[in-house]
């Protein structure tokens, strides 16, 4: 906890964030006045359902949205890099962020087929950073992606390097492209959802190896996931997503302990628990659902746009979007009646 | 327990490619009795959708044996299995790829009514809109297409269609894997309520634990083709007895900032089904493995009164 207390030493700064995407009709506002900041070896996990906007907050971040379609309408992205300076993401021409992307920020995707080339060795494609951030000769990059292999822990890694993604499994897959995200020691790491398609047991040993690499190389990290086990797991803060906007964050435990958005109480309340479901069961007692669905980036509400699913919405819920409030210092919830609601449930 | 509704014995799969055999089951044997939800659980390649869809041959099993209420599908010709099969109904994971997007929902909720020559056409649509209201879903619904609607009411529908031929016994493979956790939710009770107030016997098969608990009576646990655990629900949660079971259930991440965070982090890969270690499948993962392991085959065996483990270990009980 004291750690949490003095301000990290801040690789990512993100604030007032607004990616729109055009369609023929006009524009829609896909993520809204996103603030964040992650510091030196810290984890910030971006939770939220699919819609939420979590993956198109992390994917502007990198500006990898798609070109024409997806554009950062407002806000800035400020990243301390590797050589100490500070550059706003957002203003930075196309050619500036190739040279960032791979070298200060690494990236993981959700499957790690899709995010290597069928066509190249692991070793050709973890070399391939190192020799264009570096520029580093054929054999030194080799040579380094074979040390990079073995820090992942995937075991024989000389021989390894000279597979195809093809004769991986897709454990050994994903450590690959972490060995290839953290080729060039970037300052940030983008997890985008990188356990989602592996198996728990597998899923169990990645946690550990990102957690382990963060904690030796002092990365920030930016996990994006919907899997709320995943976030207590990994993340010192959390910031909970819903219909674009961040509505509820703060340290993990804290927010996971005393929700202060009725969103991130129903989602809590919503996951079946391993140990108590039995006792439920027997109990007769039902598991806690949100009624109703995700509002549609067309017919977004004036207001909260959680009120129409929230048991604990009032009249001026749906007046306007309702600011961030501070619960402390480090936890926010964009809720207006969270002290209310507080005193309700008894907390 | 009440007497079996299904009783499967030494079920077997194997499956030719490339002249290597791969056996994708081995000996799968339990039984499922009436008004009973029973869990399969395992990771990738474990075979559980295997097992699901040979009960109702919709792969052929190779080998063993598949009672249903006294008869043995087997062995039955193709028109016999279609007799059988509007009792036994299939749910499944994807709520996209299982609904045509050229047929009216009323089409897909009464396709296997026609095809079973049962009632009229607007007797069909009227079970049609019934089997809707069971979902809670508007009646309505007959007359739109699978595409106007969410994930999580697509999943409604294909629980309506497994509805609508009255079936005493359902295979739900993964139906809420696909949905977001405040959705899942409304189908895990939907289920449990669906299953309970209609005296549904039901094979669930998940890889999520914690929905199975939530859903099932009882639990088989399985591992590269075959049964490693089989134990009701609460006493498997509580105190797993195979070294396999007990890692699955502490490699979950639980949400609870309080819970002990020291989980037993197993090593290594699911090694691939058409190279099986000797002996126990999981003596290569297994941290309490002996030499013996290597050497002999463990027997599922029943341990206490409902409790089937399959491992050579027992002085860790």
């Amino acid at each position: 906890m004291d750690t949490m207390q003095q301000a990290p030493d801040t690789i990512l700064d993100v604030k007032g964030l607004r990616t729109v995407f055009r369609i023929r009709s006009g524009e829609l506002t896909a993520v809204n006045a996103i603030d964040l900041t992650v510091g030196a070896g810290e984890t910030l996990a971006l939770v939220g359902e699919s819609g939420s906007g979590k993956s198109v907050t992390s994917l502007s971040v990198m500006r990898l949205l798609t070109r024409n379609i997806g554009m950062i309408a407002a806000g800035t992205v400020r990243l301390k890099r590797k050589n100490g300076a500070v550059s706003d993401l957002v203003s930075l021409s196309e050619r500036e962020m190739r040279r960032v992307r791979g070298d200060d920020i690494g990236m993981v995707f959700q499957e790690p087929m899709s995010s290597l080339n069928p066509v190249y060795t692991i070793g050709d494609q973890i070399s391939e950073p190192i020799r264009i951030h570096r520029g580093a000769d054929r054999k030194a990059a080799m040579d380094a992606a074979v040390s990079l292999l073995d820090s992942v822990g995937i075991p024989d890694a000389v021989r390894r390097a000279g597979q195809y993604p093809h004769e991986l499994s897709g454990g050994m897959r994903q450590r690959a492209t972490i060995a290839m995200a953290l080729a060039c020691d970037p300052t940030l790491l983008i997890a985008d959802e990188p356990t989602t398609a592996l198996d728990v047991t597998i899923q169990a040993q990645i946690l550990a190896l990102l957690q382990k690499l963060q904690r030796e190389r002092g990365m920030a990290m930016l996990f994006v996931t919907h899997n709320l086990g995943v976030v207590a797991q990994i993340a010192h803060r959390v910031a909970v997503m819903y219909a674009g906007r961040i509505v509820e964050t703060g340290p993990v435990a804290e927010v996971f302990r005393n929700p202060r958005h009725p969103y991130t109480m129903g989602l809590l309340a919503s996951m079946p628990k391993i140990g108590e479901a039995s006792r439920m069961k027997q109990a007769g007692k039902k598991l806690y659902a949100i009624p109703g669905m995700v509002p549609g980036l067309m017919n977004m509400p004036k207001g909260c746009a959680f009120e129409p699913r929230c048991q604990f919405a009032k009249q001026n819920c749906c007046e306007a979007v309702p600011p961030l409030f501070d619960v402390n210092r480090h936890h926010q919830t964009r809720c207006n009646r969270w002290r209310e609601i507080s005193d309700e449930i008894g907390q | 327990m009440t007497e079996p509704l299904l009783s499967v014995r030494d079920l077997g799969k194997h499956y030719t490619s490339r002249g290597t055999n791969l056996t994708i089951l081995h000996g799968i044997s339990f039984d499922i009795g009436k008004g009973e939800a029973v869990g399969l659980v395992g990771e990738s390649g474990s075979g559980k959708t295997t097992i699901g869809r040979s009960v109702l041959r919709l792969v052929e099993p190779s080998a063993g044996s598949v009672r249903f209420d006294g008869t043995e599908l087997t062995t039955l010709s193709e028109s016999e299995m279609r007799r059988t099969r509007p009792r036994m109904q299939y749910i499944f994971q994807d709520p996209f790829a299982s609904l045509s997007p050229r047929m009216t929902i009323g089409e897909i909720l009464t396709e296997g009514l026609k095809i079973q020559g049962i009632a009229t056409s607007s007797e069909r649509m009227d079970r049609a809109r019934k089997a809707l209201e069971q979902v809670d879903l508007p009646p309505d619904a007959v007359s739109r297409y699978a595409h106007e609607f969410s994930g999580g009411q697509r999943q409604r529908i294909g629980i309506a269609r497994a509805l609508t031929l009255a079936p005493e016994f359902i295979v739900a493979d993964e139906p809420v894997s696909a949905l977001d956790v405040s959705i899942q939710a409304q189908v895990i009770n939907l289920l449990r309520d669906l299953q309970q107030n209609l005296g549904l016997t039901m094979l669930f098969i998940s890889h999520d634990l914690a929905v199975v608990e939530y859903i099932c009576d009882r639990v088989i646990v399985l591992y590269l083709g075959r049964i490693m655990e089989i134990a009701p629900s609460a006493e498997l949660y509580a105190k797993p007895l195979h070294p396999y079971a007990r890692a699955l259930l502490s490699a979950i991440p639980s949400p609870d900032p309080d819970a002990p965070r020291e989980s037993q982090i197993l090593k290594g890969d699911i090694p691939s089904v058409a190279n099986p270690p000797s002996g126990c499948v999981f003596r290569t993962r297994c941290p309490l493995a002996l030499p013996a392991c290597a050497q002999i085959v463990p027997d599922l065996r029943e341990m206490a009164p409902g409790r089937f483990k399959a491992c050579i270990r027992d002085d860790l009980d």
